[in-house]
């Protein structure tokens, strides 16, 4: 746990059940079992896991959108259950699903949003730099997802929040749009902003998280900084060096694993595509380069890869599909 | 572009001190305006507002369906359109955005900025109020030109009681649009506008309906409001009964619509 000097949010045994009016069985279903968490200013915290995990749940009863079972939320030093305008008012959100009228036009209904507020952002910039400007008077019905959650965000932003909630900030982004939004979440961050992001992409985690929560069945499974995460190698506990993955393609039917040691794994996981994992040493490289040019093999395509913290999410929460 | 230019994030102590929202009554105006910009953009809204209503007018100052009634046709005509406007905007149009709204996650997103929710339905209800307005505007001059002649003294009681109507309809559309799916609030308001349109003593007097519907429809919020509507804009007379009957299905849909009320 970090040390909580003046946290945005703290989150602490959040519990929280759906009723029988919203489960199949008629049952009492507990979404969430005991997640705590805290967010602090100027950093980007992110909930990680897969979907139904209950990251959105979490978000949401952090945002006094759902009432919770039990557990204590402090949004900015305040139970967001019981939240009026002035809390409001600090709070950016972006829901999963936008929230946006989908027969509004971009720029009046920013325009719109921004009165709510006493000192909103200035449209103008905002709309500028979102790139809203090229779709600001199409519905927002016939926008791209993209565009969408470029909108969302802007919405979200517009009364200058000192905490932002971002429910699954990059999906529908193309890689532009993505670059764009990353860069402006990085300049808050900067600023001061205190981000609380939900995420089942590990990219967006290990690009963006200052700190993550991996979440799995409504629990707290594992925290920490993405280099924490990712040294819970087994292989750093034992001692031994990095695991590290060489990945190459080249013709089928070769056989590298004749000029490695045993105990490194060697696999073709389709025809011509070479999947080369365990301790990795320069003298093996060295080796593997000798082999190509004794059979004149030049691949296709190669990359090394440290462990990636979906190798670190999937040895903590299982490979199951749920 | 610098966000700390912007003061887009800001310490602890100087948020404290500001005053960060704006006033309740300005959100409140802001989100009435707003609403009401929208309905009034939508077309199939403004058949349902403003084009059914003035058709049922005329169709029914040129058919003998009202004579006989101590009155001419329009001045019996008039009240119960004044009451049916009020229908289509607070119970059908009103009930149908709402539902549309709550499918979307306007509702969600709208209650987390300084709108809130008490605010958002109070937005609601002033939209209603503002279109509502515009309609009897339509409404009474259509209805001069053809001749409507209401004594002055009905003006004060008949829109004091449009108005408790069109805040029993609207009690009544955010019940359906809160404990729904959209689909179904499209029809339902839909179809017990066109039932109690032509059925439920709202155009038609409860005298003039079929013998089985008449003890019924006087409780009903369409036969109260035009029954309310015709004693204020044909004799001057207030209907102590049909206000009270009025009251007592916006106190009952709303409380009913505040405990089932589903956000999202």
């Amino acid at each position: 746990m970090r040390s909580p000097q003046s946290p945005v949010l703290s989150i602490s045994g959040l519990i929280k059940d759906v009723g029988p009016l919203t489960s199949l069985d008629g049952k009492m279903l507990r979404v969430v079992s005991g997640i705590s968490l805290v967010a602090e200013r100027g950093q980007v915290t992110a909930l990680l896991g897969a979907n139904g995990a209950g990251k959105t749940t979490t978000l949401e009863c952090a945002q006094g959108l759902q009432k919770r079972t039990g557990g204590s939320i402090s949004l900015l030093g305040h139970d967001p259950a019981a939240a009026g305008a002035g809390l409001r008012s600090r709070v950016g959100v972006m829901l999963q699903d936008g929230g946006l009228p989908p027969s509004a036009r971009p720029i009046p209904l920013l325009r719109h949003i921004a009165g709510l507020y006493a000192r909103p952002w200035p449209v103008d910039e905002l709309i500028e730099r979102l790139g809203i400007d090229t779709f600001g008077r199409t519905t927002v019905r016939r926008l791209s997802g993209g565009q969408k959650q470029r909108l969302a965000l802007a919405a979200a932003l517009i009364g200058r929040p000192e905490v932002l909630f971002l429910d699954e900030p990059s999906a529908g982004l193309d890689p532009q749009s993505r670059q764009l939004v990353f860069d402006l979440i990085s300049e808050l961050r900067d600023a001061g902003m205190g981000i609380i992001l939900t995420t089942h992409l590990m990219d967006d985690a290990q690009r963006l998280a200052d700190y993550v929560y991996i979440i799995d069945g409504g629990r707290n499974v594992a925290e920490g900084t993405v280099r924490e995460l990712l040294q819970r190698d087994p292989s750093v506990e034992a001692g031994a060096e990095h695991v590290r993955t060489l990945v190459f393609e080249a013709p089928p039917g070769l056989d590298p694993a004749a000029v490695l040691p045993a105990h490194i794994d060697v696999t073709e996981a389709r025809a011509g595509s070479y999947c080369i994992t365990g301790t990795l040493t320069p003298a093996h490289l060295a080796a593997l380069a000798a082999w190509w040019e004794a059979h004149n093999i030049m691949p296709a395509s190669m990359s090394l890869q440290a462990r990636s913290l979906e190798d670190v999410f999937l040895d903590i929460s299982g490979k199951d599909i749920r | 572009m610098k966000p700390t230019q912007s003061g887009a994030a800001t310490g602890a102590a100087e948020a404290s001190d500001r005053q960060e929202a704006a006033t309740l009554l300005r959100r409140v105006l802001l989100q009435g305006k707003y609403e009401a910009l929208t309905m009034l953009r939508n077309g199939e809204q403004l058949i349902l507002a403003v084009v059914l209503p003035l058709l049922a007018l005329v169709g029914l100052t040129v058919t003998p369906f009202l004579d006989g009634m101590g009155a001419s046709r329009i001045d019996v005509a008039v009240p119960g359109i004044l009451a049916l406007c009020a229908m289509s905007t607070a119970f059908t149009g009103q009930g149908i955005a709402t539902g549309f709204d709550r499918r979307y996650g306007v509702l969600r997103f709208l209650s987390t900025t300084p709108l809130g929710r008490g605010g958002l339905i109070a937005g609601k209800a002033l939209s209603v109020l503002a279109v509502l307005c515009l309609q009897v505007a339509v409404v009474s001059a259509v209805a001069f030109a053809l001749g409507w002649q209401p004594p002055v003294a009905g003006w004060v009681p008949g829109l004091a009681l449009l108005a408790l109507g069109a805040a029993a309809f609207t009690a009544l559309g955010l019940l359906v649009a809160g404990t729904v799916r959209p689909e179904a609030t499209l029809a339902i308001t839909n179809l017990l506008w066109i039932l109690l349109g032509a059925l439920g003593g709202i155009v038609i007097p409860a005298e003039r309906l079929p013998a089985a519907a008449q003890g019924l429809v006087g409780f009903l919020p369409s036969g109260a409001l035009g029954e309310a509507l015709r004693d204020a804009f044909l004799a001057g007379a207030v209907n102590g009964g049909a206000a009270l009957i009025l009251l007592l299905w916006t106190l009952v849909a709303g409380a009913a619509a505040i405990r089932w009320f589903k956000w999202n």
